[in-house]
């Protein structure tokens, strides 16, 4: 831009923008807080309305229930929040969840490795495939920050061969299992909650934690924010982009083994079938800026808790599955819509 | 000579928001004149092409083009009515075939609709034929070299029935041999009576190919004049806006004048090559000296800083910091090894826009203020505060967004992020653009105040008297080589446009 003669009395620079709220600063105000807490208020309404409108609401009964539908979309949501605060998006959390299901009965059924003790066994099979997804992730991030593959691309390619891999480990057959002790990942109830809602709570607090507080934190937020200066001021781009989706890979991995254990079942067709898209949307709902640089795991929680509240609402008031889900839609058209508002 | 001009630009304005970015601007072309229309960044050249051809409109003026007012509603409409312009960026589509590209947007069909190749292909052929391009038609765009992709464009431009070509920065991207096949393309324009206006930072290339040269500064048209009529020198001093005789001017800037002791030699630099932009640098500073690396746009400044700091990669010569050779291969290198790089771009390259001035202000120094990867919030504001105290950067409080604050602060938040490492060496690229004269004097005393304290400073500036009031010795860069060097008792502003202008020490 040219810069034109300035007087020398010109006030400071800054100074004008200090002093005195400036015009329409009370709307800014309001978007900010519609914009912070926005999600919030959203959920509070949709709990108002139904417990004016659902009979039976208020029960531990619907918490369990509604908790429990949302406990792997919050989970892989906690990855893709950090994938897409990087600027990045991972399609491919479905088919590492399918990957990861496919693995774990291996290890207590014997296919895959013979231990005598039961513990050692399940042990096994938690690590083996959350480790395996989290390496898948590492492919994904190494695409991204090596080859400078456009994510969605990068993803693509373990979203389609995820799958495929999944279903040739497993000849592409259902493994039924019973397993209590590993099942207890997602069939446990401790002080009442089940243990996969514990699980989510975890990962969210950690997770929030790390984006909040540490300097891998931090530097996810520099790269979505601006990746040309925060390579000039030495953040590891490509280091912190690889461990967004080794992230990524390793929280579908938890996800995909509560799916099985909730199942009884590993079937690599079905298993995190569309759930990236389930986790897109509720990253996008609940306030994370999609193009980067803004993001909150919380916020991702409560995005998946209003998609699933939403739902219920419409159900348990005899409104059909179909219906909802145009729900949804409308849902997730009106957080982008909002997101849109308040960059102009 | 009744010779009407084929386009007469008067008085024309035009503000982006509250910047005007020109200010009763004006520019003419005879028909078959080819017109060089120069300036530095931020004159108002491209927004001048813009306005002609479409691109954004004007806030006031008039334009005739062929004895007609002239309005165009988009660059496509422009392109219609007579007028092609051809960007830096080729924006043709590469993996289209040549013949696909030329028709673009108007395809010969038959009755029923379908394409009709055959005379497609025939009329792509003998177009560029014209031009003395032999290419095989059908093939991708991409397939070929940057020059012949500029010759579809120009062949492209021409059988729109154009009348006036702008080919904006063409040569920039193309070799010596290249840009000769392109002159000689012009000349073939200008026979057949076409007008170009011409964009080069390249001085050389103007005397070559251009009739008359119109020179553009702050938004506004300062100079015209016969290309024979202006020497090199006249040029840049009139770029520069610098009075030829009265270049021996006060102090316009708040460095201070006095000699400066400086210490050993920090970091040597020579025989750099990097791309197609640098090809021979070679400068040396030390200890507690400002080194003023100046020269014309495009000369390869920035690309020699990015390259020094390890941003980009050099293809040839030698690097020597505090005695050993170096060879960064990230900025986080550099950083480590106690350099600091203030980017010229500071919305695309300097500052996260989203997060708060604390959080930008210390985002190279975050890993050495945490323990075990958590971040230390008690230390970080502690040194935030101590630096918006120091150098008085004005915000509201420092968990305001940094977007929010003016230029001038900004830079500041910039620079205290580098301050905050106990740098050695601290690279400055245009650390004054865009910033309003207060924060201007308060940056310039702080770098000397820096380099009085023993840093070593590198400053790239497109402003002369910054160059030669600040630095303590001076390097000049001209078509990506050192052609000369200068220390105080040397350096003035006749001598330094003369060496940017000519290449020869003076």
């Amino acid at each position: 831009m040219s810069v034109g003669v300035e007087s020398p009395l010109a006030p400071a620079p800054g100074r004008g923008k200090l002093t005195g709220p400036g015009i329409g600063q009370g709307g800014a105000r309001a978007a900010t807080i519609l914009r912070r807490f926005g999600s919030l208020i959203a959920l509070a309404a949709l709990i108002l309305l139904n417990l004016a409108l659902t009979p039976h609401f208020a029960t531990m009964q619907t918490l369990s229930v509604n908790l429990t539908q949302i406990c792997t979309i919050v989970i892989v949501g906690v990855g893709m929040t950090l994938v897409i605060a990087t600027g990045g998006i991972d399609l491919s959390v479905g088919s590492l969840m399918a990957i990861a299901g496919a693995l774990a009965p291996g290890f207590f059924t014997g296919a895959l490795f013979h231990g005598t003790n039961l513990y050692v066994n399940i042990a096994l099979s938690i690590i083996v495939p959350v480790g395996v997804a989290g390496l898948f992730g590492l492919f994904n991030g190494w695409l991204v920050s090596h080859f400078r593959i456009q994510p969605i691309i990068a993803t693509l390619v373990l979203f389609i061969a995820g799958r495929g891999i999944a279903q040739v480990w497993t000849n592409g057959d259902l493994q039924v299992f019973k397993m209590p002790e590993f099942q207890a990942i997602a069939l446990g109830h401790v002080l009442g909650v089940p243990f996969q809602v514990w699980i989510m709570l975890a990962l969210v607090v950690v997770s929030a934690w790390i984006l909040r507080r540490t300097v891998f934190g931090r530097q996810i937020l520099a790269v979505g924010g601006n990746e040309p200066a925060a390579r000039l001021a030495g953040v590891p781009v490509s280091r912190v982009k690889r461990l967004v989706y080794v992230a990524s890979g390793l929280c579908s991995g938890i996800a995909g083994l509560i799916v099985i254990a909730m199942n009884s079942a590993a079937d690599a067709n079905l298993i995190g079938m569309g759930m990236e898209l389930d986790a897109i949307a509720a990253v996008a709902v609940g306030g994370t800026l999609l193009s980067g640089g803004r993001a909150t795991i919380v916020g991702t929680l409560i995005g998946a808790m209003i998609i699933q509240l939403v739902r219920y609402t419409l159900l348990a008031n005899g409104v059909p599955d179909s219906a909802a889900l145009i729900a949804k839609a409308v849902l997730i058209v009106f957080a982008v819509w909002l997101q849109r508002q308040e960059r102009a | 000579m009744s010779v009407q001009p084929l386009l007469s630009m008067r008085g024309i304005d035009k503000s982006f928001g509250v910047a005007p970015a020109l200010i009763g601007a004006s520019l003419d072309v005879m028909p078959g004149e080819v017109m060089a229309l120069i300036g530095q960044n931020g004159a108002g050249k491209s927004t001048m092409i813009k306005v002609l051809n479409g691109y954004c409109g004007k806030d006031g003026g008039d334009i005739t083009f062929d004895g007609k007012p002239w309005a165009a509603a988009s660059p496509q409409a422009a392109q219609r009515s007579g007028v092609s312009t051809i960007f830096q960026e080729i924006n043709l589509i590469p993996f289209r075939s040549v013949t696909e590209n030329i028709y673009l947007g108007r395809e010969i069909r038959n009755a029923a609709g379908f394409l009709k190749w055959r005379s497609m292909h025939e009329g792509a052929r003998a177009l560029l034929a014209a031009f003395a391009v032999n290419i095989d038609v059908g093939a991708p765009l991409g397939h070929f070299s940057t020059a012949i992709q500029q010759m579809v464009a120009i062949a492209r431009a021409v059988s729109f029935n154009a009348k006036l070509v702008i080919m904006d920065e063409s040569t920039s991207s193309l070799d010596e041999q290249e840009v000769g096949v392109l002159f000689q393309t012009i000349r073939q324009l200008k026979a057949q009576g076409v007008s170009v206006i011409f964009v080069s930072h390249k001085l050389d290339e103007l005397y070559k190919v251009c009739d008359r040269v119109t020179v553009m500064r702050d938004g506004r048209t300062v100079a015209v004049a016969e290309m024979t009529e202006m020497t090199k020198l006249q040029l840049v001093a009139c770029m520069l806006g610098r009075d030829l005789a009265d270049v021996r001017k006060q102090g316009a800037t708040a460095f201070s004048t006095a000699a400066h002791a400086a210490g050993a030699e920090i970091l040597v630099v020579d025989h750099l090559a990097v791309g197609r932009r640098v090809s021979d640098a070679r400068l040396s500073i030390r200890k507690g000296e400002i080194v003023g690396l100046a020269g014309l746009l495009g000369s390869g400044r920035t690309e020699t800083a990015r390259a020094i700091f390890g941003a980009d990669d050099h293809q040839a010569g030698s690097i020597r910091y505090d005695g050993r050779p170096v060879r960064f291969r990230e900025p986080r290198e550099a950083i480590a090894a106690g350099l600091g790089f203030c980017s010229e771009d500071r919305k695309h390259e300097g500052i996260v826009p989203g997060m708060s001035v604390r959080e930008n202000l210390t985002l190279a120094l975050l890993p050495a203020l945490s323990r075990s990867g958590v971040v230390d919030e008690t230390r970080q504001r502690q040194i935030v505060d101590r630096f918006i105290k120091d150098i008085g950067i004005k915000c509201a409080s420092p968990e305001q967004p940094i977007r929010e604050l003016s230029g001038g602060n900004q830079q500041k938040v910039l620079l205290a992020r580098w301050l905050c490492m106990n740098p050695k060496l601290l690279i400055f690229d245009e650390p004054t653009r865009g910033i309003d004269v207060g924060a201007k004097a308060e940056i310039q005393k702080l770098i000397r105040r820096l380099a009085d304290d023993g840093l070593g400073v590198l400053m790239i500036s497109s402003e002369i008297e910054e160059i030669v009031e600040g630095a303590d010795r001076t390097f000049v860069l001209r078509d990506g080589a050192t052609v000369a060097e200068f220390d105080r008792s040397t350096a003035s502003e006749h001598a330094l446009m003369s060496v940017m202008a000519h290449g020869e020490g003076a």
